[in-house]
């Protein structure tokens, strides 16, 4: 999924992109303000197309459709899966008292370890989806903010 | 001793009063007074500054006190709490976060009417963002009054307005000089404060147990007067099945409502990408998590060290466990370090507050002057500057809410904080995930589905037992109670979500796939960010 630019530029603007909006620097590697041709489908070649336009080439090029198949992956079943645990946690609090009150080691019964766990889950999955979006996201995402917004800074809206 | 503890915590009051003020009026000093700057401080805050900020806003003293308080009373059935509050910041995180911050600019409405036809969105989003924010606003300064009455002594109905009054002054004066930078500087400084004194509490509970948590867990046990059962979900929540239901709205409630508070969701623009957005979303989450984890020792400690019928002789919603909890660990009744953890407490608690609200009045000033009033502004009117109306708004939900909370002062905190929730998660979440992640959306649907959440969410309050037909009610004379459940969450978020889906379905006009591919680039990518 990287792009063409050097890992040194997208490590950069990965850190602190705030500072590089002037988007006119980031017509890619070549400087006229073109998208860089890389051998892939670029959305938007032809200058002269409305905003709108662009944003659904853009929808529709495959580095925006896998940008977005990765962020799916994970966040779909995540989130299923943490909603149901948490709903089955309240559901087994109210309902199922004896399961609850089991002890397990001292004073500490199966209700202390199933909160306990919704804690240690919870610090988990935000760790593995920043750590996700970290590695697998973030730099495509920024490739494809920039070129955006280079195609849409001539159109008229 | 009683005198020495007040003078103490209404000194160290003082002190926070003087710095946050100082804090206004440095950060206010060469305001440019742009829109960027007073909803969104600029946009400049690093990810680890916005984090302790969103902590400062989420962990209120009904939190606090409140969760500490419950957990003292009926030990495991306060837990519940805690985790709901927590497992409600994967929703931000997973779903919310990023994408509200690439797609928006101020405000949650920003999000939804970049799609739709501006006026009848903003106007709908705008409402129920600024019920949201009212409702929660009111249950802090109720939370405010009675805190500060308990605390100092005078239990006073005098001395209870006076607060509520002085607080709503000071929330005020904070938004409208200091705008949202001030307001973010508050919020860190409060969280700093917080987790610390939550931190050195916990740590003298556990060298008290020297480290033997089970130890904790059975003395707590066996003071609490209720045994093993202590330890065990049931106490609260678990005799009839309207009890039960009731406790799964409002779990419902607490996990989905989080993600639709106005106040929580102007944060993100408050930082210069969605990067960052999800770096300080990683760290309210750490700070939170082990703050959710600190209350709960904190509970068992009270239940352990003061004793459960102790904690509801002070106070019967166990609101004062914590500073009784302090008062004991530093020796007992009478002692010099009794006095100063006490006065430090409390001293916690009032800043706990004072940055609450203040965080919820500039977001909903946010929604009357960026929302509300673009909307109803007529087109021949003289053109006044949008941040001139949010102060001036500020001030006016300050009026409001002041009013509200002098009324209301009897109601119970943690449900008005728990309607707050279920206001949200039914009203602004199902637009707000629609709008994100459904192409089919329509205008209509978003409207459809603001008002079909806050409606039924507020009638169904109106028609249950907490405003009428049981002792404990606002009006115990009459009988309107048709709903059993005092959380709406469970009918009214599907409710909600519902209306949105018939909404849509039935809208004449068809979707617009040009808007659902912007909203969709936008937000995953961050092209034309903010």
């Amino acid at each position: 999924m990287e792009k063409e630019a050097g890992p040194g530029a997208a490590a950069m603007r990965l850190d602190d992109p705030w500072y590089e909006v002037p988007a006119t620097a980031w017509g890619g590697t070549d400087g006229t303000g073109a998208v860089v041709p890389d051998g892939r489908s670029r959305p938007g070649e032809q200058r002269g197309h409305s905003a709108a336009e662009i944003y659904l080439e853009v929808q529709s090029s495959p580095a925006f459709r896998e940008v977005r198949r990765r962020y799916r992956r994970f966040v779909v079943p995540a989130a299923i899966a943490f909603l149901l645990w948490y709903l089955a946690y309240v559901i087994a609090a109210t309902t199922a008292h004896d399961l609850m009150a089991r002890p397990v080691v001292g004073a500490v019964n199966v209700a202390m370890v199933a909160g306990l766990g919704q804690f240690l889950t919870t610090f988990l999955l935000t760790w593995a989806y920043a750590r996700h979006a970290r590695l697998h996201r973030d730099r495509a995402a920024l490739d494809l903010r920039w070129e955006t917004q280079e195609m849409t800074r001539g159109a008229g809206r | 001793m009683r005198g020495d503890h007040q003078t103490l915590a209404l000194l160290l009051f003082s002190v926070f009063i003087a710095v946050t003020l100082g804090i206004t009026t440095w950060v206010g000093r060469n305001r440019q007074g742009s829109a960027e700057e007073f909803y969104a401080g600029g946009r400049l805050f690093s990810p680890m500054e916005n984090g302790f900020a969103i902590a400062g806003d989420y962990m209120s003293a009904a939190s606090f006190l409140g969760i500490s308080g419950l957990i003292a009373l009926f030990g495991y059935d306060g837990m519940l709490y805690s985790v709901g509050f927590l497992v409600a910041w994967l929703v931000v995180l997973l779903l919310v976060a990023e994408l509200v911050r690439n797609c928006g600019r101020f405000t949650l409405a920003d999000v939804v009417a970049a799609r739709m036809a501006e006026h009848p969105v903003r106007t709908a989003v705008g409402t129920s963002s600024v019920t949201v924010s009212v409702l929660y606003l009111v249950a802090q300064m109720v939370g405010a009054g009675s805190l500060v009455a308990l605390l100092l002594g005078g239990t006073s109905d005098t001395a209870r307005s006076w607060t509520v009054v002085g607080v709503g002054a000071l929330m005020v004066i904070y938004v409208s000089l200091g705008g949202m930078r001030a307001t973010t500087w508050i919020q860190i400084v409060k969280a700093v404060l917080l987790m610390s004194g939550a931190v050195a509490l916990t740590v003298l509970v556990l060298v008290r147990f020297h480290g033997d948590v089970n130890a904790l867990l059975t003395s707590a046990a066996e003071r609490s007067g209720h045994g093993r059962d202590f330890l065990s979900p049931g106490l609260r929540y678990g005799g009839s099945w309207t009890a039960r239901f009731d406790f799964i709205s409002l779990g419902l409630a607490l996990v989905l409502g989080t993600a639709g508070l106005p106040h929580i969701l102007s944060r993100f623009y408050t930082v210069p990408t969605a990067r960052a957005a999800r770096r300080s979303v990683v760290w309210s989450i750490g700070l939170i998590g082990s703050f959710y984890l600190m209350t709960i020792v904190l509970g068992f400690g009270a239940a352990a060290l003061v004793g459960s019928a102790d904690v509801r002789a002070s106070n019967a919603s166990g609101n004062t466990a914590v500073p009784l909890l302090a008062l004991v660990l530093g020796g007992g009744e009478g002692s010099t370090g009794g006095a100063v953890l006490f006065a430090v407490v409390a001293a916690i608690a009032f800043a706990t507050i004072l940055a609450v609200v203040a965080g919820i009045t500039l977001a909903s000033s946010a929604s009357v002057a960026h929302d509300l009033y673009a909307s109803f502004r007529r087109p021949g009117a003289k053109q006044r500057s949008e941040v001139g109306v949010a102060r001036v708004a500020a001030a006016g939900i300050g009026v409001v809410a002041i009013a509200l909370g002098l009324l209301a002062q009897n109601l119970n905190v943690a449900f008005l904080v728990g309607l707050a929730f279920a206001v949200a998660a039914s009203a602004n979440l199902p637009v707000l995930l629609y709008s994100l992640f459904w192409r089919n959306f329509t205008t209509r649907g978003a409207v459809w589905s603001v008002y079909g959440g806050l409606i039924p969410a507020v009638l169904l309050v109106l028609l249950s037992p907490v405003v009428s037909g049981s002792p404990t009610s606002l009006f115990p004379g009459v009988d309107l109670a048709l709903f059993p459940l005092e959380n709406p969450g469970l009918v009214s978020i599907p409710a909600g979500f519902l209306a949105g889906w018939i909404g849509t379905v039935t809208s004449p006009e068809p979707p617009d796939p040009a808007k659902h591919a912007e909203t969709e680039v936008r937000s995953l990518t961050g092209a034309g960010a903010a």
